[in-house]
């Protein structure tokens, strides 16, 4: 009797440890696919020039990913641009001033930006955004634009990234210990130059390592950026001008590409970019963000 | 007496930016649902969702988007459960058989956190590669496995953040009565349930508003797959396909879809909120 609940709860770590490995695995298991079915792109040609060219041509066997990165840096730079200052100032006021009540009517405003899907953004974007932008913005600066526009997708972009900052933000503030704060408050210090003077810098790396994970994530975003970026390939040189992010590309170009090998390898050499960009930053910033998690322990 | 003055000025102005700051965002809040909404019920009728697309559904004529409703359900309800299936044994053998502070457990957190943040387009295209590899075409099944593996480190995450808060001395007591350490998995699952609950929305939630990761992997099609094998359509795809039609009659669908994925989405994070609350009501 005894015996058989010892083999069963032996028989069960088995189980999931197992489970717990390959789960593991997976990150390894998908950068070798990546890579695998990038790699005949990658044959004659250097990483450098892929990633420096601008000579978009697939029929001819050329690929230049640099308008497709120079977009995607500008989208996610203004997204980022737009969350910071809204959802910094939104956590610093979550965490060191707002009473309970606040937070009872804040919190389920961030639950809901973050629930919604990115489809749905990119309704709002084409709905909203982008005809302002049409209408009110650009004929400031320029003749004509539609719209569809890196500002556009920058905007659409930042909104979506609030409640993700804001949530790591105020993890990152509340891992100060309140003792800190008193001693601040207690010498006279007001509780803003508390907050500048002691949970900042206690926190400084915290908040960085948030902001890397509002990058990643922005990067990849797909659907919302792809409906309103406009999608023309090209290195945009100011924030009215259309561009073509790196997951617009893949998703726009996923359905023909099986015809041409080497188009498809493209393609996934893009998605490659993307993977390996998140892992790095992912790893770096959860890594930070760990350690600030243990010291409040 | 003029520093002091200095710093209530500062205080005031960053106070005042705070708020500022604050109503953007329940701007940003309202204006996305506002605009969601007044333009879905305008586009809204009952055979929106209760009919199949009719033979000209696409240059406007009559239908609705059932196959979508439909398609979306049967991808989130088993990738669920698939889902639950695999997480709820990795939280448990993370929380419970390692001990705190372990090698493996930080490795593992570290590999959800970083699939955790993996676009979902990356998933699509590896997911995609994989089923070309098999000698799959775009499917249920397809959608199934990428909107899975999709889920799986939500999942893991948002239980793992639950059973970290729950108190040892639980663990200890059910050892101290002689429980093998799968027996005490009962006492778990009954402290953390409320934290399955909660994940269980949150991971549907994503699960149902994703486009990027079933565009090609389960495809889209006007019927309702009757085997894992035909391409299924999915909510988000359907305003995503129809919101690029040039008709206005086929643009309100869009809209009316959007309009339902909203409602659905929106149910799950109140829901999960609700849950999360009365939990931390209850808390020891």
């Amino acid at each position: 009797m005894v015996k058989n609940r010892i083999v069963k709860d032996r028989l069960a770590q088995g189980v999931m440890f197992s489970l717990t490995i390959v789960a593991i695995l997976f990150v390894v298991v998908m950068a070798i696919g990546l890579y695998l079915k990038s790699s005949p792109v990658l044959e004659g040609r250097s990483l450098f020039s892929l990633l420096t060219s601008s000579v978009w041509k697939p029929m001819k066997g050329e690929f230049g990913f640099l308008p497709f990165i120079v977009g995607t840096l500008w989208v996610t730079f203004l997204a980022i641009l737009i969350s910071f200052p809204i959802s910094f100032l939104t956590a610093i006021y979550l965490t060191e001033y707002a009473r309970p009540v606040v937070r009872k009517f804040v919190f389920p405003a961030l639950d809901i930006l973050a629930a919604l899907p990115s489809v749905i953004y990119g309704v709002w974007g084409m709905l909203v955004i982008v005809p302002w932008i049409s209408n009110h913005v650009a004929p400031h600066f320029m003749e004509f634009s539609s719209g569809y526009t890196v500002l556009a997708a920058g905007i659409v972009l930042g909104v979506m990234v609030i409640p993700l900052l804001v949530s790591l933000f105020i993890e990152v503030f509340t891992s100060v210990p309140a003792e800190l704060r008193e001693a601040s408050l207690a010498l006279g210090a007001t509780r803003w130059q508390t907050t500048k003077k002691v949970v900042l810098r206690k926190t400084l790396a915290g908040v960085l390592a948030a902001v890397v994970l509002a990058i990643s994530r922005a990067m990849g975003e797909t659907i919302a950026v792809l409906m309103v970026c406009g999608c023309v390939i090209g290195i945009p040189t100011n924030i009215l001008e259309s561009c073509y992010p790196i997951p617009a590309l893949i998703a726009n170009n996923y359905g023909e590409m099986l015809s041409m090998p080497l188009y498809e390898s493209a393609l996934m050499f893009a998605a490659l970019i993307l993977f390996a960009v998140v892992l790095i930053f992912n790893l770096l910033s959860r890594i930070i963000l760990y350690r600030i998690e243990s010291r409040e322990e | 007496m003029k520093i002091s003055k200095s710093k209530r000025i500062e205080e005031a102005v960053f106070k005042v930016l705070m708020w500022v700051a604050m109503g953007i965002v329940f701007a940003f809040v309202f204006s996305v649902i506002w605009t969601i909404f007044s333009r879905g019920v305008k586009a809204m009728s009952w055979d929106m969702i209760t009919k199949l697309p009719g033979g000209g559904f696409y240059i406007g004529k009559e239908g609705g988007f059932l196959n979508a409703i439909v398609g979306s359900l049967y991808i989130v309800g088993a990738s669920t459960l698939i889902g639950l299936l695999v997480s709820i044994p990795v939280v448990f053998y993370l929380n419970v058989y390692r001990k705190k502070g372990s090698r493996l457990a930080y490795v593992a957190r570290l590999a959800f956190d970083v699939l955790f943040g993996m676009p979902s387009i990356v998933y699509g295209a590896f997911g995609f590669t994989i089923m070309v590899y098999f000698g799959l075409r775009a499917s249920l099944l397809g959608g199934i496995i990428v909107i899975t593996l999709l889920i799986i480190p939500i999942f893991i995450r948002s239980m793992d953040e639950a059973s970290r808060n729950f108190p040892r001395d639980i663990l200890d007591a059910s050892y101290a009565l002689g429980a093998t350490r799968w027996e005490t998995l009962r006492v778990v699952v009954r402290q953390i349930a409320p934290g399955i609950a909660t994940a269980t929305l949150l991971s549907i939630g994503r699960a149902i508003g994703d486009a990027a990761s079933v565009m090609f992997t389960a495809g889209y099609t006007d019927s309702i797959p009757t085997s894992l094998s035909q391409p299924a359509a999915t909510l988000p795809l359907a305003v995503f396909f129809q919101l690029s039609s040039p008709i206005p009659e086929v643009q309100d669908r869009a809209y009316a879809a959007a309009l339902v994925l909203t409602i659905i989405v929106l149910i799950l994070s109140i829901g999960g909120r609700f849950i999360t609350n009365r939990f931390s009501k209850n808390k020891l």
